[in-house]
This record gives structure tokens, C-alpha cells and sequence, in this order.
């Protein structure tokens, strides 16, 4: 079997010891061998059906991401082409899904399946960045945090607590309105300022986490060892520590994506993400409730079927995702 | 108990006042005192005006000065900060003059409404939902419960809210059947419970059942461990019904992370249910603050964010008694 995973063993969690007793049976009957957590935990996630499901709807969507050109070609028409006689009728109100425009047009006449496509890029780009950014700097803090204790640990959990008791939208909101006028390089409205501000009210809970298991493992024997050796502090936060913390943060990252895919749509929702004339799902759910009692009910529901389709389908992945590395529950992810 | 409510307090204090910093400074980085300035000038008004009108404001003052008049520890003339924080004067708002606190006071029924109705609903089908998964583990109600949480946990509050208001106004009153209230309706409990009961159930099952996704996954998952527990086995092996079991032995340990989440959730809440009351036109705290936020007025957004984060840190200081009550051994100090 070959996988492009990293096969260094998590120390101390067990996973090897959790298995199915039919794979248990089966490895008795076959040769032994010896498997790394990693190679198991993805035996589990392959036999887990809705996992599987899952993760082919996740490749649709990104397909769809990808091919949003393709979408455009084949009905031919533009992402931000406006179609002022066929897309919109007399009264200048949006024409419902039929034959040329398939999910109908938005209020300025363009057509709302190649909007849903190209929208999938931004979610899933904003997504998985922001995630990125999120888990990264939750675990370099958390790890600092947790291994040298003391003081920093005091100030950073103090910190910590302070951002989980923000008011989320209001504050990000204000900051929104920060960069309007005074943007900070590249931190402008628009993308970078919705990665920053999901990645700067994300990372406290990843931090949490990482400190919490950190505290633990600091104390292990091993980690003395290391110190009498001679290792410096980066070394046995990044090198001997941090390995431990790969299969929780696996997981949390699968879990934290639709987390942030409803964050950015509802910033944009609230008209402080995406600018327009970009395609988002959130923005463009944000246009329609000015608009869809008086008819266009299509402008409403195709963005949010494919917002609700994208998050659902990584919920799924990333609960089959946990259960794989973590199939007694352990982490309490 | 005396010691761990006055470490306490004082740990929120700190809290609060790094709140207000936080928005004082939000608001002197961004367009905020300009802004204020020109939008009450009107749009004819020269530069002199203008600046006339910034400094009958005082916000040509830097915002360190500033804050000293809101704290009330630098005595001013100036109305909107006359009397300062310690005083317990929140200040008046900068566009029409009114008491802050008064703001707050009349918005604060209606968010309480929300979350008072949403709260026992979630609670009630959470709760439910996630004991029945448990007990009947792999049934088909706990595959109906859990894929049904699933569905609700991955939506994201404005599309849950706004296709009520698409299926459940708008559809239905088009049809001949007016069961729901129009967005935009709101009745205090005071003039007549029924109607303010009607107006409500909408934005109640919006947030209601978002929020109880996540509890029956958390007391499905809490209590499937519980189960496991040797205690559980005596208490069944004694030839105690298994209803006691469940509900005695059981639940009672399952509870803790339920209120942990059920502290969380009412907390932000009484800050304002910013979506939800957006969506349906209610003009509580979440509403206030997004159009406060709007329009830069500052006393109004502080307000708001100090009983926001009031609300916060009550709560978790109400999670961590609850905790010592349900848990004996857990001590507080």
C-alpha cells in the first residue's frame, strides 16, 4: 500500500492499540505487520461509507471551483456578464432558472449557476487559507505557551480567554472599517483582510487545545531526555513535541474548514467580505433577501444549497476523519 | 467560595477594560471620528464646519484624552461622556442624543425574548435527541437524530433564517395559508404573550435548532462514555431499573459539557443575536450594535460591547458554579 502520509508514530495515543476486531482477525490470518497509526487511521477512513461520500462531494466542489471557467464556456455566458434583455424581464426583475440560465439570474442579470461555480472558489480558497493561517498560529502558540509556562504562559492564556469573549462580528466588523481607510499593505478590504480577521479570532481555540496537550507531554521523560542532551527550547517544541500533536490537529483542521467557509459567507453576507462584482455564496445570499419575497426565490436558494452542500459534505469527511484517528473518543475533539 | 467570586470579578474587570481599550482604539484608527463628524455636518458642510463640529465633539483630541472623559477619571464639559464610566454613565449616543443605557434598556427585551425561547427549545430537543441516540445506540432514531444534527449543525444561521422566512412566510401566505409573522414583527411579552409567542417562533426555531445540533452530538458522545464506566455497571448489576440508570447514574455526569456549551451559547446570545435579529427585523442588542458599528457611533458600540462581554463573563462564571454543584468534586477557588 502506498500513501503520501508521514509515517512518524504519535507517541502516547493509543490509536495502534484501538483496533476493530475484524481487522485484528484479519491480520492473524495474513502475514503480520507492523503498521504505523497513520497507515491504520486511514484504513478506517476508507471503510467508513459516509466518510467516503463525503469526500466525493468535496471533490465535486473543488472540481466545480476548477472548472468554473468550463461552467461558463458551456452556457456561455461570463461570470460577470449581464444579461439586461434575456436576463432580466421588463420589470427588471431576475428571470427564473429555464433553459438558457439553468439556476436563473441574479438581480443584474447574470447568470447564477456560472456565479455558484466561480463562488466556490472563494469559499474553499478562504477556507482552507484561513484554516491554515488559524491552526498554524494556535499551535505555535499553544506550543510556546505551554512549554515555557510561567509568565508567558499566564500573559498568552489571559490573552486567549479575552479573544474567546469577543464579540466576533462586531469586532470584525469595526476592523473592516480600520483598513477602509487606513490599509496596512497588503491588508486591505476584500480577501486578505477576511482571512486575517477568521485566522486572528480562530487560533485562541487551537491554541487551547495544543496547550492543554503540551502541559501533558512536557512532563513525559523523554522531553528530559532530550533536555539533557542538550536540545534548545525550538528544538523540543517543534521536534519532539510537535509530532505528538499531528493526529488532533488533523482532525480539528478537517473540522475547523466549514467553520470557516460559514464564517467568510456570513462576513460577506453582512456586506464587509468579498467586494463585489467578485461571485460569492455569502454575498450573494446577502443580495437576494433584499429581493426574494417579491419572487426570486432561486436567487436565495442555489448559493445556499451550494454553501450548505460544501460545508455538510466536510462536517461528514471530517467527523469520519476524527473517528479514524480517534476511535474511542479520546481526544474529545 | 468568597475568594474564587472575587478573583473572579476582578479577572472580568480586566476583561471589560481591555474591551473598551480595544474599541476606543478601533475607533480613532479607523474612519470613526471623521466620519462622525461629516455624516452630522451634512453633506453641504465646508471644512470648517466640519472641523468645527469634530471639536465641539472633542474628537480632535487624541484618543487617550478621549478615554479619560468616558472613564470619568478626567472631568468634561463634553455631554457625551458627562459623568464617565465610573459613575456608571455610559454616555449618550452622538447622533441623537440619548442616553446609552436607555438604548440598551429598550433593546435588551427583545434579545432577551429571543434567547429566553430559543434557549428551552434547543435545550429540549437537544437534550432529547442526543439521551434517545444514546440509549438506543445504531437505531433508527439515532441515525435519524444524529444525521438530522449533522444537517442543522452544518447550516449556517442566515440560510437556516432566511429560507424560514422564503418556506415559511413567504410560501405559505402565498398559498392562502398566513400562519407565520411577517419578518419585521415584534410584540413585548407585556401587551400580549400570545402575539409576542407568534411573532417569535420563526427567529426561535432559527436559532433553536442550529444551536441544538451541537447538543445532541455532545450529549450522544458524553453519555455513550458514560455507559462505559464501571459505576454504571454496578448500578445496573444492584438491579436498578434502567431508567434510574439512565437518568440518575448517567445523565447527571453527561451534563457537564452541556452546560459548559449551554453557557457559551447564552452568553454571546445576550450580546446580541447579531443574524438572526438582522434577518427577521428585530431591534434587539445584535441590532443595535451592527447599525452602531454602521454609522461609527461610538458611545453606542461601547455600550453594547461592555454588556456583551458582561454577558460572557457571567456566564462562564455561572458554568464554572453549575460545574461545582453537579460535579462534587470539583471545588472552586
Amino acid at each position: 500500500m502506498s500513501i503520501n502520509i508521514p509515517t512518524s508514530p504519535p507517541v502516547g495515543t493509543g490509536t495502534a492499540l484501538a483496533e476493530s476486531s475484524a481487522e485484528i482477525e484479519g491480520l492473524v490470518e495474513k502475514k503480520i505487520e507492523g503498521k504505523s497509526p497513520w497507515v491504520l487511521a486511514w484504513r478506517r477512513l476508507r471503510r467508513d461509507r459516509a466518510a467516503m461520500i463525503a469526500l466525493g462531494g468535496i471533490i465535486f466542489i473543488v472540481a466545480l471551483a476548477v472548472f468554473a471557467p468550463v461552467v461558463a464556456a458551456i452556457t456561455g455566458h461570463g461570470n460577470l456578464q449581464q444579461f439586461r434583455t434575456t436576463g432580466l424581464d421588463a420589470t427588471g426583475t431576475p428571470v427564473g432558472p429555464n433553459g438558457t440560465f439553468w439556476f436563473g439570474t441574479d438581480d443584474q442579470g447574470r447568470d447564477l449557476l456560472v456565479r455558484v461555480a466561480y463562488g466556490a472558489r472563494v469559499s474553499l480558497f478562504v477556507g482552507v487559507v484561513a484554516t491554515a493561517v488559524t491552526v498554524v498560529g494556535g499551535t505555535v502558540i499553544g506550543l510556546a505557551a505551554g512549554y515555557f509556562g510561567k509568565i508567558v504562559d499566564t500573559i498568552l492564556a489571559r490573552f486567549m480567554d479575552w479573544l474567546l469573549a469577543v464579540p466576533f462580528l462586531l469586532f470584525a466588523l469595526s476592523l473592516f472599517s480600520v483598513v477602509q481607510t487606513h490599509p496596512i499593505g497588503p491588508i486591505k478590504p476584500g480577501l486578505p483582510i477576511v482571512i486575517i480577521v477568521l485566522g486572528f479570532f480562530g487560533w485562541a481555540s487551537v491554541g487551547r487545545l495544543v496547550r492543554g496537550q503540551v502541559l501533558s507531554i512536557r512532563e513525559k521523560e523523554y522531553i528530559e531526555a532530550a533536555r539533557a542532551l542538550g536540545a534548545g527550547p525550538w528544538r523540543i517544541m517543534f521536534i519532539d513535541i510537535l509530532p505528538n500533536l499531528l493526529a488532533p490537529l488533523i482532525v480539528y483542521s478537517t473540522l475547523l474548514i466549514p467553520v470557516t467557509i460559514v464564517g467568510e459567507a456570513t462576513l460577506s453576507f453582512l456586506g464587509v467580505g468579498v467586494e463585489p462584482p467578485t461571485a460569492d455564496w455569502g454575498q450573494m445570499i446577502g443580495s437576494s433577501s433584499a429581493i426574494f419575497l417579491y419572487g426570486p426565490w432561486w436567487y436565495l436558494v442555489f448559493p445556499s444549497a451550494a454553501l450548505l452542500f460544501t460545508t455538510l459534505a466536510f462536517n461528514l469527511f471530517g467527523d469520519g476523519v476524527r473517528d479514524a484517528f480517534d476511535p474511542r473518543g479520546a481526544l474529545g475533539l | 467560595m468568597a475568594r474564587f467570586l472575587i478573583r473572579r470579578t476582578l479577572q472580568g474587570l480586566l476583561v471589560l477594560w481591555l474591551m473598551t481599550v480595544t474599541v476606543f482604539a478601533i475607533f480613532f484608527l479607523g474612519p470613526g471620528p471623521k466620519y462622525v463628524a461629516r455624516v452630522l455636518a451634512g453633506r453641504q458642510a465646508s471644512q470648517q464646519t466640519v472641523a468645527l463640529i469634530a471639536h465641539r465633539l472633542h474628537l480632535d483630541q487624541p484618543w487617550y484624552a478621549q478615554y479619560f472623559h468616558f472613564l470619568g477619571v478626567e472631568p468634561t464639559e463634553l455631554r457625551h461622556w458627562r459623568g464617565g464610566l465610573i459613575q456608571g454613565n455610559l454616555g449618550y449616543d452622538y447622533y441623537n442624543n440619548q442616553p446609552v443605557l436607555k438604548v440598551i434598556l429598550s433593546a435588551l427585551p427583545i434579545t432577551l425574548s429571543l434567547v429566553f425561547g430559543a434557549a428551552i427549545l434547543w435545550l429540549i430537543m437537544g437534550l432529547s435527541t442526543g439521551i434517545v441516540s444514546a440509549v438506543r445506540t445504531r437505531s433508527i432514531w439515532d441515525r435519524t437524530f444524529t444525521t438530522t444534527a449533522l444537517f442543522f449543525y452544518s447550516m449556517a444561521t442566515f440560510v437556516l433564517g432566511l429560507l424560514f422566512i422564503l418556506i415559511f412566510y413567504s410560501f405559505l401566505t402565498n398559498h392562502g395559508i398566513p400562519i407565520f409573522a411577517a419578518p419585521g414583527s415584534y410584540t413585548s411579552f407585556t401587551t400580549n404573550p400570545l402575539t409576542w409567542a407568534h411573532d417569535l417562533i420563526l427567529p426561535w426555531f432559527t436559532i433553536a435548532l442550529v444551536s441544538a445540533a451541537t447538543y445532541t452530538r455532545l450529549i450522544r458522545g458524553s453519555m455513550l462514555d458514560v455507559f462505559g464506566e464501571d459505576y454504571i455497571r454496578t448500578a445496573r448489576s444492584k438491579g436498578m431499573t434502567e431508567r434510574r440508570v439512565i437518568f440518575r447514574h448517567n445523565l447527571r455526569a453527561s451534563l457537564t459539557p452541556v452546560v459548559t456549551q449551554f453557557g457559551l451559547d447564552v452568553g454571546v446570545l445576550i450580546g446580541g443575536a447579531i443574524i438572526t435579529e438582522q434577518i427577521f427585523g428585530l431591534p434587539g442588542l445584535g441590532w443595535t450594535s451592527l447599525h452602531a458599528v454602521a454609522a461609527q457611533d461610538l458611545p453606542l458600540v461601547m455600550g453594547v460591547v461592555i454588556v456583551a462581554s458582561a454577558g460572557v463573563i457571567l456566564a462562564n462564571l455561572l458554568v464554572d458554579i453549575a460545574y461545582a454543584v453537579l460535579d462534587p468534586r470539583v471545588r472552586l477557588h
